[in-house]
């Protein structure tokens, strides 16, 4: 059990984590909660592989579970958006759709294995040369590791420094405001919960073509989706924090499968390889971390002033009363 | 009707003629004439739900008329949207506020322009809006956030936001009911710099006294219908203007008893207490107010007044210092035991806070005494017991609706206030505290709940009316504290509506008597 190889394959399981926070923060700015993130997640893992496996070219996959994620998150656009229905309920049915599509299309995957190309591994020169950041964030990773850093800084400039970020942020806190200033409200909140499908896809390919590659069934994402959605209020609805977030999340995930390895940790025995009961203690860890997190996070965000988008979870109906 | 609308040396910015808006069940607007000429400010009258923000919604593209024609400089214009109104000119400042409250000054000028197109440079558009400010006399800090402004501040940010997409004609929609007498100067200082540089101005009120000052003209609008279509302003008189408004005459003095003050019911000593947000709203406030005592608590929105109306009812944690009723502590009391003491809260917000609005008028009614006989007996509420209860209410305080079956929300402001009141009241409260009792209530309904917490007065009881209405406070008020962010700043006595305008901006009494005198 060495720690840089925790850490660095912390940065790799966060990754995952990273791209399906964002993409719910980008939702929930534009006033749309969505609870959909791991069913999505999970049709983005399967058709990156079952296209991949078809076509050979992960980056076909990756385009097709992209795709893919985000036209199941549109349905949740229709009934909230246009239907105005709660987004909470249509969120965890998107899960029970989302789930079921990718359980049956992907029947048969499993076997694949071996016929499936995965997304490059690489090191970056130089930078991999650091003393231990350079082993833990630069060495041996995947390309959608080295994609999710550039990621980071410009998924927040986009949300705090430009004009569309701007009219996101607008439409997530006072829609009607935005609207009597000719900023389509609909049109951007579709927009935006499109843009959280597409990079919930991304998320799921990341994991079956790269991260823990393969297909299985639901305990492909074995609900990281469910993670994203409580960090971004960790993250309060901000990307740096959220890859902060999430990197730390995956170092635990994995310190979580690391830690019943061996038989003795610290020169003592490890109790975790010696009762394999106690494995479903370790794997609940990182949920009840979440609540936790969740419970700092939200009562942080309350005394700062910052955080939850003023109109999420609330349909907007142009020209209602006391608009 | 009124037709004197006539191709005058000035030029018709706006005309609107016939105009018609309906809602279901109501027809906000029937035929109505508005004309708007260059460079004046003209006044729309009415009381509320008289239908002028409505017809202006119409101008401005947020709604759509249902008949008759609207000009635009000469040109037909029917918009369907608030930015094709603001293109052609005409801008709208609502009566609640459309700012983005976590967005700085800069960025909600910005919003929905097409420039800047990607990057937001914002310190070369705050100096730009900044001039702007300066040509208007608009002081603002462009770099500041919204929730950090004052109300009269935000409004700032609003004409702004107008000015700077190059509105001719600025809609103000109530203007002035958000802001303190020193203000208000100010803002007609921006309106009259504005018609001088030939902008024209439509200024909503409600308040005759506003209209008098700052209008050149004026257009009267009586439940949806025009009483009188831009008559100069010179010309009439403020009786004249309200019996146009209310379709009858009006009496603006209110008749008040004397009354013997007797024994302290309430005393507040050093009271803190902090937000919803966790910050302090309330710090160190200390008052009494006594048997037949009417005692009024003015000041800007916001300042902590509906904090300390939720202590004093148990609704909200005391942090520090104490609350007196009768002699018996009630600091941080449960809500049920203040009530059994007598202390009775109307909130400021009636439809979410003073009542339940699914439920039936009956429910709304028995809500302090549902547990109590001859209405509960152990764990029953006896419906024939209730129903002749509130029977009874209604019929006493003259409630509008059709049977007590009715779900409050489907009530009127006035006719929801009052059965507030009717449940308060019959609780024969010792203490009362009335927050906004007559806020968006129009002038017939005004006079019923003024009548009704002046016999509050008369039989005894102790009230605390808290408002941002100053002739109300000061009609009403036997003396009156005037609060600033969470503190005190002094009483008045006399009414001096100088003094409470000055304290209602941070100015402590002490310190505007020790001027006055120096
Ligand atoms: N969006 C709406 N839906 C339904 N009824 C409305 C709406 N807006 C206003 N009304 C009704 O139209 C009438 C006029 O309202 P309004 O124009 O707001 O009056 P004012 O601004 O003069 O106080 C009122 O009876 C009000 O209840
Ligand atoms: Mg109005």
């Amino acid at each position: 059990m060495d720690l840089i190889i925790i850490l660095a394959s912390g940065v790799a399981t966060g990754t995952v984590l990273l791209y399906a926070t964002v993409g719910e923060i980008f939702s929930e700015r534009s006033g749309v909660l969505n609870l959909g993130v791991e069913g999505m997640m999970l049709v983005g893992a399967m058709f990156a592989y079952k296209v991949t496996a078809a076509t050979q070219s992960p980056l076909l996959g990756l385009l097709a579970a992209m795709l893919a994620a985000g036209a199941v998150s549109q349905v949740h656009a229709f009934i909230t958006i246009t239907l105005q229905a709660d987004q909470v309920i249509s969120g965890l049915a998107l899960n029970f759709l989302a789930t079921g599509i990718s359980l049956v299309l992907g029947e048969g995957l499993t076997s694949l294995r071996d016929v499936v190309p995965q997304l490059p591994k690489f090191s970056i020169p130089v930078l991999s040369e650091i003393p231990w950041l350079g082993d833990i964030f630069f060495n041996n990773q995947s390309v959608m590791v080295y994609v999710g850093f550039i990621f980071i800084p410009l998924a927040w400039y986009y949300i705090n420094r430009t004009r569309p970020g701007m009219h996101l942020r607008a439409v997530g806190e006072y829609p009607a405001a935005a609207d009597t200033l000719g900023i389509g409200v609909y049109a951007l909140r579709y927009y935006y919960v499109f843009v959280g499908g597409l990079l919930a896809g991304l998320a799921g390919a990341t994991i079956s073509l790269s991260i823990s590659p393969g297909w299985f069934g639901a305990l492909t994402t074995s609900g990281q989706g469910w993670i994203a959605v409580g960090l971004v209020i960790f993250a309060q609805w901000n990307p740096i924090r959220a890859a902060f977030g999430a990197y730390t999340f995956g170092a635990l995930r994995r310190l979580v499968l690391d830690i019943q390895g061996p038989a003795t940790v610290l020169g003592l025995a490890n109790p975790f390889f010696y009762n394999s009961n106690l494995g479903f203690f370790l794997k609940m860890l990182p949920f009840a971390f979440t609540v936790v997190f969740l419970v700092i996070g939200s009562r942080e965000a309350m005394r700062k002033r910052v955080g939850t988008p003023a109109a999420l979870g609330l349909p907007y109906i142009r020209g209602q009363r006391g608009l | 009707m009124a037709k004197e609308i006539s191709g005058n040396e000035q030029l018709n910015v706006v005309s609107m003629l016939g105009v018609s808006k309906r809602f279901p069940g109501v027809i906000a607007n029937d035929h109505v004439d508005f004309v708007l000429r260059q460079g004046e400010v003209h006044a729309l009258l009415g009381e509320n739900g008289a239908g002028k923000s409505t017809l202006m919604n119409v101008l401005a593209g947020l709604y759509r008329s249902d008949g008759g024609t609207i000009e635009v400089n000469g040109k037909a214009a029917n918009f369907g949207s608030p930015r094709e109104a603001i293109e052609a000119g005409i801008g709208m400042v609502h009566q609640h506020f459309m700012l983005v409250p976590s967005q700085s000054v800069t960025e909600n000028v910005l919003l929905g322009l097409d420039e800047p197109r990607f990057r937001m440079n914002l310190s070369r558009y705050n100096k730009k809006i900044e001039e702007i400010a300066e040509q208007y006399g608009l002081h603002v800090d462009p770099a500041a956030k919204i929730w950090q402004l004052t109300v009269g501040e935000q409004q700032r940010v609003e004409i702004l936001k107008m000015l700077y997409r190059g509105a001719e004609v600025l809609i103000m929609d109530e203007p002035t009911a958000v802001l303190a007498p020193s203000e208000i100067e100010e803002l007609f200082k921006t309106l009259r710099s504005m018609t001088a540089q030939d902008k024209s101005i439509v200024f909503i009120s409600h308040k005759l006294h506003e209209v008098m000052e700052i209008s050149d003209r004026v257009t009267v609008l009586q439940k949806g219908k025009v009483t009188s279509s831009g008559i100069q302003t010179k010309d009439v008189t403020r009786a004249d203007l309200a019996r146009l408004m209310v379709g009858r005459e009006v009496v603006f003095r209110v008749e008040k008893k004397l009354v013997e003050i007797g024994d302290t019911v309430l005393s507040v000593k050093n009271l803190k207490a902090d937000n919803d947000k966790g910050l302090s709203a309330i710090n160190g406030v200390s008052l009494t107010v006594s048997q037949g005592e009417i005692v009024g608590l003015a000041g800007v929105a916001g300042n902590g007044q509906n904090e300390l109306a939720e202590t004093l009812a148990g609704l909200r944690e005391v942090l520090d210092g104490e609350i007196i009723v009768n002699d018996k502590d009630v600091t941080n009391n449960p809500v049920k035991k203040g009530i059994r003491q007598g202390i009775s809260l109307i909130p400021a917000d009636r439809t979410l806070v003073g009542t339940a609005p699914n439920l039936s008028v009956t429910d709304n009614m028995i809500m302090k005494n549902y547990d109590q006989e001859p209405i509960g007996q152990g764990w029953i509420v006896n419906s024939t017991e209730a129903n002749s209860y509130a029977s009874d209410l209604k019929e006493a305080y003259e409630i509008m609706v059709p049977t007590i079956e009715t779900s409050v929300r489907l009530l009127s402001g006035g006719n929801l206030q009052k059965v507030i009141l009717a449940r308060e009241i019959s609780s024969e409260p010792k203490l009362m505290v009335a927050v906004q009792p007559t806020r968006g209530l129009d002038v017939g309904a005004i006079e019923g709940v003024q009548k009704l917490i002046l016999a509050q007065r008369e039989a005894g009881a102790a009230i605390l009316l808290i408002s941002e209405e100053l002739d109300e406070l000061i009609s009403l008020s036997d003396r009156i504290y005037v609060i600033y962010e969470g503190e005190i700043m002094g009483q008045v006595d006399d009414g001096d509506i100088d003094k409470i305008g000055q304290m209602m901006m941070g100015a402590r009494l002490e310190h505007i008597e020790k001027e006055g005198v120096a």
